[in-house]
């Protein structure tokens, strides 16, 4: 793919006037009208794929700082939720020769399928500078014609027009409007194969979809729950009538402070239900918000698979894959809450998890499910599948 | 939590001489760990028998001893300095396998030594063959089908069982050697028996080949609290088969997708678990391209070749990191000096690709086989650094200085064809075979075949295919800013596009071109965090981009130029002297700027200089990091960006503000030329790359700091050369520069036979031969002439007789030698390849003084300021005192014995030298007024051994010659003569029985009363011998037992055999020349065989009588040796 073939260039501005151009990729169609978004870079070298269909990212262009991106294709398998979801892919080259034995289609072909455009051939690095030093900033991208003279100023007034994802009602977006069992393995070809669906008189967990990556579903079902899925504005009717025997709060997108139904659910079920409860990313900050902690935006977020993070009580660091721009502000949490910080970030000291003294609850910010990133932090399902299993036994016996 | 208190000296063990599996890495590696451990506040004492290493360099260690690596020299420096720690992970395989033999003589249990880091255990674990199948079982972790076998037998009757091909992989060796992949019978039993020979415990694996298989390995660390990372994965460019050492490859990995990539590096980290390394360690896998099926191929607890390269990619110091841990610390408590926010528990991410091109030395043996198997043959290596593939390629194969960019005919160098339908068989000319197929036919189908033939990834081919597609469109069209954009940003050097572009006859006009049109290459940081962070670390690249990181350092710098990758005649030293080079620079308040291409090195070390950058050498690379030094390149962030980037002319206002501030800042010394924009170049340090810059660079208005270009040429121009001598009056033997076989003819004619020719402007003699006959000299020049094209031939009369070399420091007027040493061979074989002695043993005083006066006159009639080498030859001693001292040869740069010298003498030559280039003179630094301007001589003798590679190059001649072989060196000092030469010989595995040995022994006719006195005193040594029919003759008739045995070209084989079963333990060989079957112009004779048969089962091989001679002296004495620190055998003992 070279620059002097195309016939149209695409321009980014942000809100605060910066300017790159580059040249479109995937569904070129869309940028005609423009596409809107935060833009956050993501440091992970492998897992474009995954980045592109994880739900966590509606409502933002996402750069990636790794500058060969479509090498492996897109395979069937490696989707984390039914469609692409980011406004825009950015990246340095994008590599239309691919190559993996798994490879279905190429990542052009699949976006423009499913409407999401890129852009490609500039400065990924500069961008990423730029964030790193100016924070999250909002942009939007437009295509012309290369003889075009763009209006700069009237763009980046468009730049300064988009919504942030607070502004935005996007985990409704994201999420089923239905109860439905997870039933989805994997295809051939599987390193983990899943095991048999769970078996009758599984423990049952309810998947509360805030925007959930299917790999969270996947490494339940591996330890033998079952998995129903839920809409995010499920109520605590709705819950009691399907006899979880436990909760599993996603990830999503946005900003958690706009998930207030979720936030209600949860205080309910972790402090009156006694329901074991888990948070991953945007659960962990629903649950610290239920808790009473106050949540704020990272100057540009977490993303990518390198973050290490140190368990507070063993002093052992794992290497996380992280996706979020909000943290729980660990001053803020409430001594009477029972709750307390497990995990922080070694890299700026960040909540990255928060447990009870007492209840069966515990959220990470990080993503233990991986899909991208290491796949270091998979025990905290086991932990998980043990606190229901324990809760399970102690009803029993109780 | 503080480091182990328990801890308070560490001993840590280098790698030693510098052969092919164990480089300049090594250096890297212990330097960092002794650094790393010294921070903590531990004394370190090191050991390592290789003088050409900083490490080695006094102010690295607390105490280092320069000795022998053997059990018996590591108890009594253990006796000595009572370590309690040690540390034997960063001296590769040699630490290893002597941490494994201290361990096991009892030695560690003795004098309470803790083994540091990894444990003993899992050293045997990872190590043997055995052991490692049953804890990736145990894990549940797939390895191939593999046995483990001792004998020859046992290898042919597993393999009848899974069918071949076959792997060999000996136990317990380095760089593989010994192994190989056999794909019938005959080669299983060829290669099982020298891999059973190869390994200490006589054990080799036989495993299934797994063809076109991924080859991914991984770099993991792991702390005593169990907290794991993996630095850096990367991925073999060549498929499984071809030795990781002999692979390009590519960091991070390319096709894998995030599920393949995780599923190696949880298996990883299992497996370093499991193993309990603390420290680094390198996991190599195989992965099915068409499954997610993998198995581990190879485990090394230790850091490694691999481990530096990761190092050098991503940023992270794991050598520095795996000695922390070693004495205690975590990862989470060690801080990165890149970003100073993160910690070492963090996992680097790339935002750019690394290609790294081995080096090979095939154009040194134009015999040997040049097809690349699981034995590494390699000699160094070089790395690249871009945003995309195809440049990281590119300047990577510029960076091999082999004259052969991506768009260079087929690099082979000698004469040596691959042989007919093996084209594609991986070999070192593979890529440049691969390019020129794409450049018949880019379509799908022409990728598929390749594909199908060489198991090259489709990615990675479909890369190549990309290059060649810009060759074509520059070739097919004007061209336009944004084509040339597109093609620097690919990689092609303006050479290249030149090439293409029939309005531009030269790089410079292309050059030109870009500076017109704004399109200059930007710097971006190699960060460790691909930018997530603000990082401060120097360690830059290029590439053709929009934001320039690298602004300008300010204040008073110079930049040093290194010497590339390690190949043969250009290796460590070099770097030894670019790193004290930039050191000294810092110290002296100028910024060093280090360039460099090599991965391995310490001078690629960030730390090393104020900044490093990492590029070609060459003058395109260069002249770009001097623009952009001088504020000349293209500007830094300016943010917003202009909308169309094509053509952004920087103003004719802000060039020249720049230009005056940088001329403000440039250095402030004499010797400096004020008046150019650019700042000073240090390029008398990193060898004849370096040296050979110098003129393009000074053409292009850079200021040389130190000797002047004209002084260079004046050194190599042979008839400007021959005027000086003459005015001088400086004896020299008679010669010429040829052009023409004629010419050649006529000069050898009136000068007489045997003459010594060889191309001029090379190094490491290459291509230097000794010649007698007419018929030789013309085959010589026309290939010659065909092969290195512009530059004349010389031709000297050869001179017999000892050869001496000086090393001098010279300000332009008074000189300091800080030694001479005298060759134990005499002239005729290369000074890399001689064994060396420091002082001269039998320099009369008269001549003595004649090397002095001849050195001073030639350096200060040079010019010289810094450092300059000269070779002599004495012939027998005249009447005139100091007639018979004749110049061979006048360097006027830094020589491969610098660091040698350095360290015998106590002279800090290389700082002495880059004092000069910014200024000072000898009387200011305080080494003038000496007699003769010769520093006294040293109350010690210091033995220089060379080290050969030669089990590695299959195929290739060891004899020695006028053409330099030797891969490394090692130093003996002692008191005495024989007791550093006993060293030296130990130091270079040169052992043979004192007593009662046999030895094969065959002797040139024009040889044998000179090898007669050698074999009577091996004979009153016991010796028996073994020796064709000529040789046992003249045995006879001296009452010396010798068993005739019959010639290879007559269908004997019992000679082979005898050496190959270890029935003799020496072989004694001198070239006879002349017969045997002719391939490639040298011929293949009884000779050729019964050396690589030597060489092939370990036994020493002599083809010099002098060597012989040296050896049978060794043999003498009472075998008596010191183990003292260096320091110490320069004070006169009491």
């Amino acid at each position: 793919m070279e620059t002097e073939r195309n016939e149209r260039i695409g321009v980014l501005a942000l809100e605060d006037g910066t300017i790159f151009s580059g040249r479109p990729f995937g569904a070129v169609e869309a940028l005609a009208d423009g596409r809107r978004g935060e833009v956050v870079f993501a440091t992970g070298m492998t897992g474009y794929q995954e980045i592109c269909t994880d739900p966590s990212y509606r409502g933002q262009m996402v750069v990636l700082t790794y500058p060969l991106i479509g090498n492996y294709g897109v395979a069937s398998d490696d989707v984390e939720s039914r469609r692409p979801w980011l406004s825009a892919l950015l990246v340095r080259e994008y590599c239309d020769d691919y190559s993996n034995w798994r490879a279905a289609e190429s990542l052009d072909d699949y976006l423009a399928r499913n409407g999401i455009p890129g852009l490609c051939d500039f400065d990924t690095r500069a961008l990423t500078r730029h964030l790193r030093d100016h924070g999250t900033l909002r942009g939007v991208i437009r295509a012309y014609p290369a003889s075009a003279a763009p209006d700069i100023p009237a763009l980046v007034a468009e730049a300064r027009a988009v919504r942030s994802v607070s502004e935005l009602d996007v985990v409704a977006e994201v999420s089923t409007d239905a109860v439905e069992p997870w039933l989805a393995p994997w295809t051939a070809g599987s390193p983990l194969p899943i095991s048999e669906a769970a078996g009758e008189g599984a423990p049952r967990v309810l998947l509360i979809d805030t925007g959930f990556k299917r790999n969270i579903a996947r490494c339940l079902a591996q330890r033998g729950l079952e998995v129903i899925v839920a809409p995010h504005d499920a109520d605590l009717a709705l819950v009691r009538r399907l006899r979880p025997d436990g909760v599993l709060l996603a990830n999503g997108p946005g900003d958690p402070e706009s998930v207030a139904g979720l936030i209600e659910l949860t205080r309910a079920l972790v402090w009156r239900e006694r329901m074991p409860l888990m948070g991953i990313c945007l659960g962990h900050q629903i649950l610290g918000l239920a808790a009473g902690a106050r949540t704020s935006r990272l100057p540009f977020g977490h993303h990518g698979g390198n973050h290490p993070v140190r368990e507070v009580r063993t002093g052992r660091v794992s290497v996380t894959s992280q996706n979020h721009n909000f943290q729980v502000d660990a001053a803020s949490i409430p001594r009477d809450s029972g709750l307390y910080v497990s995990h922080i970030n070694l890299s700026d000291g960040s909540v990255e998890g928060l447990a009870h003294e007492e209840l069966p609850v515990f959220s990470v910010q990080y993503h233990p499910e991986a899909a991208p990133g290491p796949e270091d932090n998979r025990e905290l399902f086991d932990r998980f599948a043990a606190l229901i299993a324990r809760e399970r036994s102690a009803l029993l016996a109780g | 939590m503080p480091t182990r208190d328990d801890i308070h000296t560490v001993l840590v063990i280098g790698s030693g001489p510098i052969i092919i599996g164990q480089a300049a890495e090594f250096d890297y590696a212990g330097t960092q760990a002794c650094r790393a451990l010294r921070e903590e506040g531990k004394r370190v004492v090191l050991v390592n028998s290789n003088p050409a290493t900083i490490m080695t360099d006094e102010g690295v260690a607390d105490v280092t001893y320069i000795e022998p690596l053997t059990v018996d020299v590591l108890r009594r420096v253990i006796a000595r300095e009572r370590p309690d720690g040690l540390l034997a992970t960063l001296g590769g395989q040699t630490g290893l396998n002597l941490a494994v033999a201290l361990a096991e003589a009892g030695v560690l249990d003795e004098f309470s030594v803790k083994l540091l880091g990894t444990p003993l255990d899992t050293i045997k674990k990872a190590e043997d063959r055995e052991l490692f199948k049953q804890l990736l079982l145990d894990l549940g972790v797939g390895a191939p089908p593999s046995q483990t076998v001792t004998t020859i037998e046992d290898a042919l009757a597993f393999a009848d069982v899974i069918g071949l091909p076959v792997v060999i992989r000996p136990a317990f060796t380095l760089g593989g050697t010994g192994g190989g992949v056999a794909r019938t019978r005959a080669d299983l039993a060829r290669i099982a028996e020298s891999g059973l020979a190869a390994s200490p415990i006589g054990q080799v694996l036989v495993e299934q080949y797994l063809k076109g298989w991924k080859e991914i390995e991984y770099e993991v660390i792991r702390d005593a609290n169990d907290t794991c990372i993996t630095v850096c994965n990367m991925e073999n460019f060549d498929p499984l088969g071809v030795h990781t050492g002999d692979s390009i490859v590519v960091a991070p990995s390319q096709t894998l997708s995030d599920r393949e990539y995780q599923m190696l590096r949880t298996a990883s980290i299992r497996i370093i678990r499991a193993l309990g390394v603390e420290g680094g360690c390198n996991i190599q896998f195989a992965l099915d391209p068409h499954s997610f099926q993998f198995y581990v191929i190879e485990v090394n607890p230790r850091v490694s070749r691999s481990s530096a390269l990761a190092s050098k990619a991503t940023g992270y110091p794991i050598a520095r990191v795996a000695a922390k841990i070693a004495i205690g610390l975590r990862l989470d408590e060690i801080p990165s000096a890149v970003t100073g926010k993160t910690v070492a528990a963090f996992e680097p991410a790339l935002d750019y690709v690394v290609v790294k091109i081995p080096r090979w030395p095939f154009d040194k043996f134009p015999l040997a086989d040049r097809n690349l198997g699981t034995q590494m043959k390699a000699t160094g290596e070089v790395m690249a650094i871009d945003r995309t593939f195809e440049s990281a390629l590119q300047k990577a194969m510029r960076s091999l200085e082999i004259r052969a960019d991506a768009l260079q005919p087929i690099p082979l160098d000698g004469e040596a064809e691959v042989a007919e339908g093996r084209e594609f068989q991986p070999n070192d000319v593979r890529l440049w075979r691969l390019l020129d197929t794409l450049r018949c036919d880019t379509a799908d189908g022409m990728l598929e075949a390749l594909h199908a033939e060489t198991g090259i990834d489709l990615w990675f081919l479909a890369k190549l295919r990309a290059i060649v597609k810009m060759e074509q469109r520059l070739a097919a069209h004007l061209l336009t800013p944004q084509l040339l954009r597109t093609a620097k940003r690919m990689g092609f050097s303006d050479a290249q596009i030149a090439a293409f572009t029939p309005e531009m006859e030269e790089a410079s006009a292309v050059r030109a071109q870009r500076r017109v049109w704004g399109i200059l290459p930007t710097y971006k940081m190699v960060d460790t965090c691909a930018a997530e962070f603000a990082a401060q670390t120097p360690y830059f690249y290029s590439t053709y981009e929009q934001e320039n990181e690298a602004e300008p350092l300010a204040g008073a710098k110079a930049v040093v130029l290194g010497s590339g990758p390690i190949r043969i005649g250009q290796g460590i030293e070099f770097d030894y002297c670019s790193v004290r080079a930039a050191q000294e620079l810092r110290a002296a308040g100028v910024r060093s700027v280090m360039v460099n291409s090599n991965p391995e090195t310490v001078s690629t070390d960030f730390d090393m200089s104020d900044r490093l950058y990492f590029e070609p050498l060459d003058e395109e690379s260069v002249l770009n990091i001097l623009d952009n030094e001088a504020g000349l390149g293209a500007p830094s962030s300016s943010l917003p960006f202009p909308p169309f980037s094509s053509s952004s002319v920087s103003s004719v206002s802000s060039v020249s503000s720049v230009l005056n501030s940088a001329s403000t800042s440039a250095l402030s010394a004499s010797s400096v030329v004020q008046s150019s924009p650019l700042p000073p170049v240090v390029t008398q340090f990193g060898g004849q790359t370096a040296i050979g810059l110098a003129a393009p660079l000074a053409a292009a208005g850079a200021p040389i700091l130190g000797t002047s270009v004209d002084s260079i040429d004046l050194a190599e121009d042979r008839r400007r050369f021959d005027e000086l001598m003459e005015r001088l009056r400086i004896p020299r033997p008679r010669g010429a520069a040829v052009r023409t076989v004629a010419d050649a003819v006529r000069v050898a004619a009136d000068i007489g036979y045997p003459v010594v020719v060889r191309p001029s402007y090379v190094l490491g003699g290459r291509a230097m031969e000794i010649i007698r006959t007419e018929t030789a000299l013309e085959r010589y020049v026309t290939r010659v002439v065909a092969q290195f094209g512009e530059h004349p031939i010389l031709i000297d009369s050869y001179l017999s007789g000892r050869e001496v070399e000086v090393d001098a420091i010279c300000d332009g007027d008074d000189v300091l030698i800080p030694g001479i040493m005298e060759h134990i061979e005499r002239a005729g074989v290369h000074s890399g390849d001689s064994f060396a002695v420091y002082p001269t043993r039998s320099l009369a005083r008269d001549e003595i003084a004649a090397v002095a006066r001849h050195t001073r006159a030639i350096a200060r009639a040079l010019g010289v300021r810094g450092l300059m080498n000269a070779q002599f030859v004495l012939t027998e001693p005249s009447a005139t005192p100091g007639a018979n001292v004749y110049i061979l040869e006048v360097n006027p740069r830094a020589s491969r014995t610098v660091p040698f010298l350095s360290k015998v003498t106590g002279v800090p030559m290389v700082p002495l030298a880059t004092q000069i280039m910014l200024g000072k003179t000898l009387v200011d630094l305080g080494y003038a007024g000496y007699p003769d301007g010769l520093w006294p001589a040293q109350p010690l003798v210091a033995v220089k051994g060379p080290v050969f590679s030669m089990s590695k190059i299959v195929g290739g001649e060891m004899a020695l010659g006028p053409e330099m072989k030797s891969t490394g060196e090692v130093m003996g000092v002692d008191r005495t003569y024989p007791a550093a030469l006993r060293k030296a010989l130990i130091a270079a595995g040169i052992s043979v029985p004192a007593r009662d040995g046999a030895a094969f022994v065959s002797i040139a006719d024009r040889d044998k009363d000179e090898a007669l006195p050698i074999l009577r005193a091996l004979g009153a040594a016991g010796y028996t011998f073994y020796a064709t029919p000529g040789t046992c003759r003249m045995l006879a008739a001296e009452g010396l037992r010798a068993q005739e045995v019959g010639r290879i070209s007559e269908g004997d084989t019992t000679i082979p055999g005898l050496i190959r079963a270890h029935r003799v333990q020496l072989v004694l060989n001198t070239i006879t020349g002349g017969r045997g079957p002719i391939r490639a112009g040298i011929e293949i004779q009884d000779g050729f065989q019964i050396r690589r048969a030597a060489v092939e089962s370990n036994i020493p091989c002599l083809t010099s009588l002098d060597t012989a001679r040296a050896v049978v002296e060794s043999l003498r004495d009472d075998g008596g040796y010191d183990v003292l620190p260096l320091g110490a055998y320069r004070q006169r003992p009491q």
